[in-house]
């Protein structure tokens, strides 16, 4: 029997104002095992230690219940504080009489009573407690950015200025990602080019920093400090070491009708292709599925003009296995498909274009050279409208509920552009509301209303009808004047809402971590851990944790990194000792625990036991306690019992559950 | 049988086994227990007839630390069973030489008896090598008849083929013995009401005595130790102990060789009590294939396990509430 | 009919909450000050596949009027594939009992995320209100141990 001691915490009168909790500690004094108990202002004071370690040394006790908030909140304090008082950490058990009980319940005597049986079924709990030794695994010193845009990049330089070694793994031929395509950025108005470009090669020739671009992660295992990651290296039938990136192989490329997804399908490419001039690694990528070499075997054109000898068409995708420390998530995001949004007529006219798509019409290297003309005829529009909030803000289904952002700002800034090169021409802004916080972001705004004559209205616009002449009716509304608008525009530009890379989805999969509703990535706490994943050793960088933009993208692209930078200059990390462990004489060496395990701890040896006498040979389970994260699935599908988990036993909830329901 | 016998002397003679896993007789022909065989003379007492229900597969457990191959008798159905047992890592597949016997239906002398048929003396048309049409039996009040099928066992009324899953041999002649649904019995109970379910379980599982024989039985329930042994969940395993003991122990059996019972029927078959424990089972087993697919234990070695696997679509618990 | 039924009937209710997802749920509830009745007390699992169905039974067994599990939302476990385990166990064991009789309002799983607090709250005021409908459990009490 256990010589326990609980005690009982009034929290100011967060607890003492809904709960007895001097009746809470003379009712447990008779509960069996319970030497000692008391209650006092604030136990996680250093007091309130105090006098759990001073009861500890001159009661002699060997468990510890505090009755208290949440053990999520200070569960790890008491640890540290019997640990003090020279008992094993783990023989201390919290009974949540604070969140669970003193908040929501508001009559006395009901939550005195609760009070009391959740302290009972912490006794029960800690009767059966045995002390538990944490581990110790080692760090690799590497990390993995998944994800080649600016979030990636920044996360990337911050680590390996550090110090350390990092791996980007970027999907697309190059690293760039979004910014890549933008144009000019807000609120400075410098061009995204002239201040990414450096970024990326800084990044590339970084000699800590390795890139596999065209690549994708494939499988990742392992925990914090020990992942191994597969990472599939998409064959690019370029030898990347031969090639000069000359761009002749393009130019002489027969097949020239796919739609360049850098251009958002505005115009075409070469089955051969770099996505844009500046890519990293300027070295291109045959797309077979356009590819008439690949498609009928005839052609070759590219071998044929490559002086270097670069092209190989029997390259096959190679899978390079690694081991990193952490991991890093930068895989940004994506414009919502606009399938939808019938009524504003996107699929209908080639002049209702998304913002994204306006940026390359913007740019000089896209697919007008950068004049400002209808996709359709090719004709200077006069008359412009931009709509706000395309699918964000949105409540049914075909959108997403939160506001994107970015949005606001953009569309300010290609209003303001558009108004400074080409002053003839009208622009008129739809929008619900314009939000523009951020340093000099509503200045910004302010200029493109004031100085630049920018048509804000407040509404939404209904439909956008395509006419017979080419021009596009929009019918809105102005919420402010009360009346109904109807405008002629050669153009309309949709402020499509953002949402996280689809692979996205995939990749928290792989990586354990959690994600929310609208496939962001879930921060482990909102406010005070915002860019680490409540799964340890994996961080959070740009907008896959939440729609920024890019100055906020870059901060928390540091933060990132700082985090990963921290856990990778330790060389060892303790575990977890609430891991899985088989009782060798009940196991079966049936399996099934592990074809349940997601970590793979679960091996089984062929092993001899003394079964009371009985010496033989028998195939037992065996749990690699590294590797073990204690979730407790084995311990359930073992028919005999007998996998159980330590700190979370059979008995030990058996104990619980009883003690509630007596 | 003679075919048998002689083929497991040879067997025995020329050293590919060290013994012979079947049924022996007892005092009636209808009496017969599972029994190890070690030298030809002993074979004499082997037999095999309609009798021989008994699921041998179980025994390859101890039989695989044995020294030497065995050689084990296996109707269609056990095989099924075996195939589990060896996808569990429980026996060796080296340790055996399976001669998948025919089956044309096994015979429940209770079901014969309840035909009013007592005092018998001895049972004909029950070899395999008979037609398996009808029984004619000496009974001390003179020659009674049976139709084959009416004393046969209910698992074999459902029967799930005459195809041995595994075997290294066949001998004798198997037949498809199903003639009625499967889960016709699971049916009737789901419409009952909350009411009337209950009074039947009561009504079934209070006459339980936890003898554990259909534990013991069990080629799935093969853990060293059982849990209701053991001290790691506090659990009794004293008989009628409370009205919720003997439910808990035949929900938790059940559930603990959910997608791995092979609807072997041998629970039922040896409850002394006569409480239809295939019950339990098959109504997991139909769960299974109506949330699940259609998934049969022992039948692909390689297959995935149903409580061990799962897709991202699985239905809701709540399922269990909208079926009503 | 006796004296017991003038005592308001009290519902005996077990959660059990994993770690991550609900039992933070259940903390966002009290710290947001989201009431429900204090019939229901909570045990802290690491996951919802860390929950016995022997745990829910003997629950049963041992006078429980109703039984809920919450986990992560499938596809968000903490551990990637835990609650998925949990799911058809449940579906399974709460069929099973549907099958012997038992009221299958008595057991529940939900999926309730560190963040849905007043989905904690509203689950389990639905089902105490529930439990408290379909008042004691008879069937599956062990009615010798009764006070």
């Amino acid at each position: 029997m256990q010589r326990i001691g609980v005690f009982v915490c009034h929290c100011g009168s967060n607890i003492a104002a809904s709960v007895d909790v001097k009746k809470v500690a003379d009712v447990v004094r008779m509960e069996p095992g319970v030497v000692y108990s008391e209650d006092y202002q604030y136990m996680c004071s250093e007091a309130g230690q105090e006098k759990v370690i001073h009861a500890i040394k001159e009661y002699g006790l060997t468990g510890v219940v505090i009755c208290s908030c949440s053990p999520r909140m200070h569960e790890a304090t008491f640890r540290k504080a019997v640990e003090k008082a020279g008992l094993n950490p783990y023989m201390v058990e919290v009974a949540n009489i604070r969140e669970h009980c003193s908040w929501i319940h508001k009559d006395v005597e009901e939550a005195t009573k609760k009070a009391v049986i959740l302290a009972r079924a912490a006794i029960a709990k800690v009767n059966l407690n045995t002390p538990l030794q944490p581990g110790e695994s080692r760090v690799t010193k590497r990390a993995l950015v998944i994800g080649g845009g600016i979030a990636g990049i920044q996360t990337a330089l911050d680590i390996a200025d550090a110090g350390y070694e990092v791996d980007i793994v970027e999907k697309t031929p190059s690293i760039g990602g979004r910014m890549s395509q933008l144009d000019k950025t807000f609120p400075t108005l410098d061009c995204a080019a002239c201040i990414l470009t450096p970024k990326m090669v800084e990044a590339s020739a970084h000699e800590k920093i390795n890139i596999y671009t065209y690549s994708e992660v494939e499988k990742v295992s392992g925990f914090v400090g020990d992942f191994t990651v597969d990472i599939r290296k998409k064959a690019r039938y370029v030898d990347e070491n031969k090639c000069t990136g000359c761009g002749v192989c393009q130019e002489k490329c027969p097949s020239k009708k796919t739609p360049s997804e850098f251009n958002r399908g505005l115009n075409t490419r070469s089955a051969i292709y770099t996505p844009f001039a500046q890519a990293i690694p300027n070295v291109p990528v045959i797309d077979t599925q356009s590819c008439i070499k690949f498609k009928t075997g005839k052609c070759g054109a590219c071998s044929k003009v490559c002086q270097a000898g670069a092209i190989d068409y029997t390259q096959k995708d190679t899978i390079i296995t690694e081991k990193y420390g952490a991991i890093v998530v930068a895989t940004g995001f994506d414009m919502i498909k606009l399938d939808n949004y019938d009524e504003y007529a996107y699929n209908q006219s080639k002049d209702v274009v998304t913002s994204l798509e306006l940026e390359r019409i913007m740019n000089a290297a896209g697919p007008t050279k950068g004049h400002l003309e209808r996709l359709s005829d090719g004709k200077a529009p006069k008359e412009m409208v931009f709509i706000q909030c395309v699918g964000s803000r949105c409540d049914d289904h075909r959108g997403k509920s939160y506001c994107s952002k970015i949005c606001c700002m953009y569309t300010a800034k290609h209003a303001m552009l558009i108004r400074d090169k080409y002053p003839d021409v009208n622009v008129t802004v739809f929008y619900i509301d314009v939000r523009t916080p951020g340093k000099n972001f509503d200045e910004f705004y302010r200029r493109a209303v004031e100085q630049y004559g920018v048509n804000y209205i407040k509404g939404q616009v209904g439909k956008v009808i395509p006419q017979p002449n080419g021009k596009l009716l929009v019918q809105g509304s102005d919420l402010l004047d009360n009346k109904q608008i109807l405008k002629e525009a050669d153009m309309v530009v949709l402020a499509a809402a953002i949402e996280p890379d689809p692979s996205v989805r995939k990749i928290a999969t792989m990586l354990t971590a959690s994600i929310d509703t609208n496939n962001f990535l879930t921060e482990a706490h909102a406010k005070l851990r915002p860019v680490e994943s409540p799964t340890a050793g994996i961080f959070l960088s740009g907008v896959c944790q939440g729609p920024k933009d890019i100055p906020e993208t870059v901060s928390q692209a540091g933060a990132a990194a700082v985090k990963a930078i921290g856990l990778l200059a330790k060389d060892k990390l303790m575990t977890n000792p609430c891991t899985a462990k088989p009782d060798e004489l009940l196991c079966n060496g049936c399996s099934s625990c592990a074809n349940v395990c997601p970590y793979g701890a679960i091996t089984y040896e062929e092993k001899e036991v003394n079964d009371h006498g009985i010496r033989e040979v028998r195939r037992l389970a065996q749990v690699n306690s590294a590797l073990c994260q204690g979730c407790g699935a084995c311990t359930v599908t073992c028919p005999s019992g007998a996998m159980d988990l330590q700190g979370f036993s059979n008995r030990q909830i058996i104990a619980e559950v009883d003690a509630i329901c007596r | 049988m003679q075919e048998i016998v002689n083929r497991a002397k040879e067997l025995l003679a020329d050293g590919t086994v060290a013994r012979v896993l079947g049924w022996k007789a007892g005092e009636m022909s209808y009496d017969v227990q599972p029994s190890y065989f070690e030298t030809a003379q002993s074979l004499d007492e082997f037999v095999y007839n309609g009798f021989c229900g008994a699921n041998l597969s179980k025994y390859m457990i101890e039989a695989s630390k044995m020294e030497g191959k065995t050689l084990i008798c296996l109707k269609p159905c056990d095989t099924y069973s075996f195939n589990q047992l060896l996808k569990e890592h429980r026996i060796d597949r080296e340790k055996a030489y399976i001669i998948g016997v025919g089956c044309k239906g096994k015979l429940d002398i209770e079901k014969i008896r309840a035909q009013g048929i007592k005092g018998i003396r001895s049972i004909e048309g029950a070899e395999l090598t008979d037609a398996a049409d009808t029984l004619t039996i000496q009974t001390i009040y003179g020659e009674k008849t049976c139709a084959y099928s009416d004393g046969m066992l209910e698992r074999c009324h459902v029967c799930k083929g005459k195809e041995h899953q595994i075997y290294d041999e066949l001998i004798g002649e198997s037949k498809d013995t199903k003639d009625g649904d499967r889960f016709a019995e699971v049916e009737r109970i789901e419409k009952m009401s909350p009411e009337e379910k209950f009074a039947f379980f009561q009504k079934e599982l209070s006459k339980c005595i936890r003898c554990n024989a259909c534990r013991n039985v069990c080629p799935a329930c093969s853990c060293r130790k059982c849990v209701f042994d053991s001290t790691k969940f506090d659990s009794s395993q004293k008989a009628n102990a409370d009205s919720f003991e003997e439910k808990m122990f035949h929900i938790i059996r059940a559930f603990h060789v959910a997608g791995r019972c092979t609807d072997c029927g041998e629970c039922s078959r040896v409850c002394p009590q006569g409480i239809p424990l295939h019950l339990f089972n098959r109504k997991f087993i139909k769960d299974i294939n109506e949330f699940y697919g259609e998934y049969q234990a022992g039948e692909d070695i390689e297959a995935d396990v149903p409580l061990t696997s799962f897709t991202f679509d699985d239905v809701e618990p709540g399922i269990v509430k909208e079926r009503g | 009919m006796s004296i017991e039924n003038k005592e308001e009937f009290r519902p005996k209710i077990v959660a059990f909450c994993c770690n991550w997802c609900s039992y933070a749920g259940a903390d966002l509830a009290g710290s947001s000050r989201l009431g429900y009745p204090a019939d229901v007390k909570i045990i802290r699992v690491p996951c919802s596949c860390r929950v016995n169905p022997m745990f829910i039974l003997r629950a049963f067994e041992k006078g429980a009027d109703g039984v809920i599990m919450c986990g992560c939302h499938p596809g968000d476990c903490h551990y990637s594939t835990g609650n998925y385990y949990a799911r058809r166990r449940m579906t399974l064991l709460f069929s099973m009992l549907d099958y012997i009789g038992v009221e299958n309002g008595r057991t529940r799983v939900e999926w309730v995320s560190a963040a849905e607090g007043v989905k904690f709250s509203t689950t389990m005021n639905e089902f105490a209100e529930k439990i408290h409908a379909l008042g004691k459990n008879v069937r599956l009490g062990d009615l010798r141990c009764r006070k």
